[in-house]
């Protein structure tokens, strides 16, 4: 077996937090039967929406394309079970901005019919990684820790970098979320394997699976399968727990001791980070033929009956999911959709399953930690930020709507971790504060591309209209210039004929 | 003590007058701050400041000494980055400016195609042919609302956008 190794970077900040993790990992993974109704928004990632390719009443398959991707950054839809396509309509889902998004309803008829697979696909190995990247695109996979960021175009984003491993995140560091460790418990084969197709896909030979201290029976049984495999370009990496070591950058610096630059991507230090759930699920796509239908995902919390880990098809609704796990309980007063740090609050469990939906947290009300204060500058929150900015600093700036400084001091690279919130005596919500101020960058960038266009537009105009005005003078010229070379008889012909037409048009 | 407070205050007295001569004789590059003056007004080319579009306005304010607070489309917010820029006082807007982004749209069952309203388009973001239905290209339009005077049918409004 290959030993975890130590030697690790330094990460700034961070914080140990009380994991509530094993509230939900006690049980094995159990299956969410197929729901009577599957919602699935169009827009499971970052990116373009999917376009629907599917009519009203059409009965589709399960692991059927339903909706096909968009633009350059896109991820195809697939059906999760098999049934007949009822609507297409606005639905509540979670996400950050908005409350419904379009989603395609689909009413199940149980019989979970699968599409007809090709014969057996060929082993990966046996392919050229650009035909890999391809199939990859085509599986509907996206990064599975939390920002959904299209596998397969990141994967060739990355190529053109020059790489030289490839990060496998099972760190999972965010309390009561523990759907990856699990995962690495029960289906270590897969993620292993995972890593294998991506290595080849990006013609790799090094690739660290990264497990957080706080973890040991997924360590052991990763250590198990690589033995087994006797794979050398593996190697298992241990950190220590701390928040928010499982983000991409803070990874990168805890494993390798390289910084990404601000505004730049972990490829251009040479790394490539990807979850441990999007490995399974590329291997689950390369080896199996099955699309990224299904996930492993945590329901925790005092809100419900039975914590534990489920796999449910993608666009099972919250509601399915709780009854499964035993229902609320008295303490279910506030339903998030993702960790306590990150997540997001929604107000309905209706809301579905996505791609992105690594936790289902039903608590109790959080007690609030105090009325707002004024920032006393006590700098606990620059100690503390993973990202090495200044929250209070950007805070000044923020409550100024100074753009200018807010990019200067860094805002767009704010991860936010919620570290900051934590720690300030004064109780200032400083990443909700951040986050509208990014939303307030970005459409002044947005405004400002726009006045742009509508200059060049505008002056393109005026230039059109000049060289028109030019042409018709030229063209009178070039006319009178013809009539005065035929000399005075046709002079009067021209000037005759000009009177008749005037004649005509009168008696007309 | 006395020497000190003396040296310190004619420095001070000399800088300060060699540098209010130097903002006053010394030419600014006028075609910089045009360019900077047009880079902060919204590029709607409404001409509802009374003059033929953003740039001349801007070449206004800087050569005619305008008045900054003339850009209705730009709101309060243009007059404070003009007078931050311009080292002038901050003045209240000419006229009430309008709430979020508008862009015009055309009643296309109303439209009869006379191609006013294309032709008077600053950034021709009107589409249409002679006698057929006209439309506003939604993502170019700047919501300058020239297009509505001269439409004969009426049937151009505008409406806000998310």
């Amino acid at each position: 077996m290959s030993a975890p190794t130590y030697d690790l970077g330094k990460l700034h900040g961070g914080l140990r937090l009380d994991a509530h993790k094993s509230q939900s990992t006690a049980r094995p993974i159990m299956d969410v039967p197929v729901p009577g109704q599957l919602v699935l928004p169009i827009s499971q990632h970052v990116g373009d929406p999917a376009q629907p390719i599917i009519g009203i009443g059409e009965y589709v398959l399960k692991g059927q394309l339903i909706a096909e991707a968009h633009g350059t950054l896109g991820a195809p839809v697939h059906a999760s079970s098999s049934g007949k396509v009822v609507s297409i309509e606005p639905w509540p889902v979670a996400r950050r901005f908005g409350e419904t998004a379009p989603c395609i309803v689909i009413e199940c008829d149980g019989k979970d019919r699968p599409v007809e697979l090709a014969e057996t696909p060929p082993a990966f190995d046996e392919l050229p990684p650009d035909v890999l990247l391809q199939k990859i695109l085509h599986g509907g996979i996206v990064g599975l820790g939390g920002a959904v960021f299209p596998t397969a175009q990141k994967l060739m984003q990355a190529t053109t970098c020059e790489l030289d491993c490839l990060l496998l995140n099972g760190v999972e560091c965010e309390p009561y979320i523990s759907c990856d460790d699990v995962l690495m418990r029960e289906r270590a084969e897969q993620v292993v394997g995972g890593a294998q197709i991506l290595m080849h896909a990006l013609s790799l030979d090094r690739c660290y699976v990264v497990v957080e201290s706080d973890k040991p029976d997924a360590l052991h049984r990763l250590g198990e399968v690589m033995t087994e495999l006797d794979d050398k370009r593996l190697v298992l990496k241990l950190v220590p727990t701390i928040y928010p070591s499982g983000g991409e950058d803070q990874l990168v610096q805890l494993v390798t001791n390289r910084e990404v630059p601000s505004g730049g991507l972990p490829s251009d230090v040479g790394c490539l980070v990807q979850n441990v759930g999007t490995a399974a699920a590329v291997h689950d796509w390369i080896h199996d033929q099955e699309p990224l239908i299904s996930r492993i995902t945590t329901i925790t919390g005092n809100g419900v009956a039975a914590p534990m880990n489920v796999r449910a098809r993608i666009g099972t609704t919250v509601a399915d999911i709780v009854n499964f796990a035993g229902g609320y309980t008295e303490h279910a007063s506030q339903l998030i959709m993702g960790g306590p740090m990150t997540g997001k609050s929604v107000n309905t469990d209706r809301v579905p399953l996505v791609k992105a939906t690594n936790c289902v947290l039903i608590m109790s009300e959080t007690p609030s930690p105090g009325p707002e204060m004024p920032c006393i500058r006590c700098g606990e929150c620059a100690a503390v930020c993973p990202v090495q900015l200044l929250p209070q600093q950007l805070f000044w700036y923020a409550c100024a709507d100074d753009e200018k400084s807010m990019r200067s001091y860094g805002l767009t690279d704010c991860i936010e971790c919620g570290c900051c919130d934590l720690v300030c005596p004064s109780h200032i919500p400083l990443t909700a504060d951040f986050r509208m101020a990014k939303g307030r960058i970005r459409e002044l960038a947005d405004e400002k591309a726009r006045a742009v266009r509508a200059r060049l537009r505008f002056e393109a105009r005026n230039e059109r209209l000049e060289r028109d005005k030019l042409q018709r003078e030229q063209e009178l010229e070039r006319q009178k210039e013809h009539a005065r070379a035929a000399g005075p008889a046709a002079i009067a012909e021209i000037l005759k004929r000009k009177q008749q037409q005037e004649e005509d048009e009168d008696r007309s | 003590m006395l020497l000190a407070v003396f040296t310190i205050a004619a420095i001070a007295l000399i800088a300060g007058l060699g540098l209010s001569i130097a903002a006053r004789r010394l030419p600014s590059r006028p075609g910089d701050l045009t360019e900077q003056v047009n880079e902060l007004l919204p590029q709607t080319q409404c001409a509802q400041c009374g003059y033929p579009g953003c740039r001349p306005y801007a070449e206004a304010v800087v050569a005619d000494d305008a008045p900054i607070n003339l850009c209705r489309p730009g709101g309060d917010e243009t007059v404070r980055r003009l007078a931050t820029l311009l080292g002038r006082d901050v003045i209240a807007l000419a006229e009430v400016a309008p709430v979020g982004h508008e862009v015009a749209f055309i009643e296309e069952s109303l439209c009869i195609g006379c191609t006013h309203c294309r032709s008077v388009c600053p950034v021709d973001a009107i589409v249409g042919a002679h006698q057929l239905m006209h439309t506003v290209i939604q993502s170019e339009c700047t919501g300058c609302e020239l297009c509505i005077a001269p439409c004969p049918v009426d049937c151009i409004s505008m409406r806000s956008v998310p």
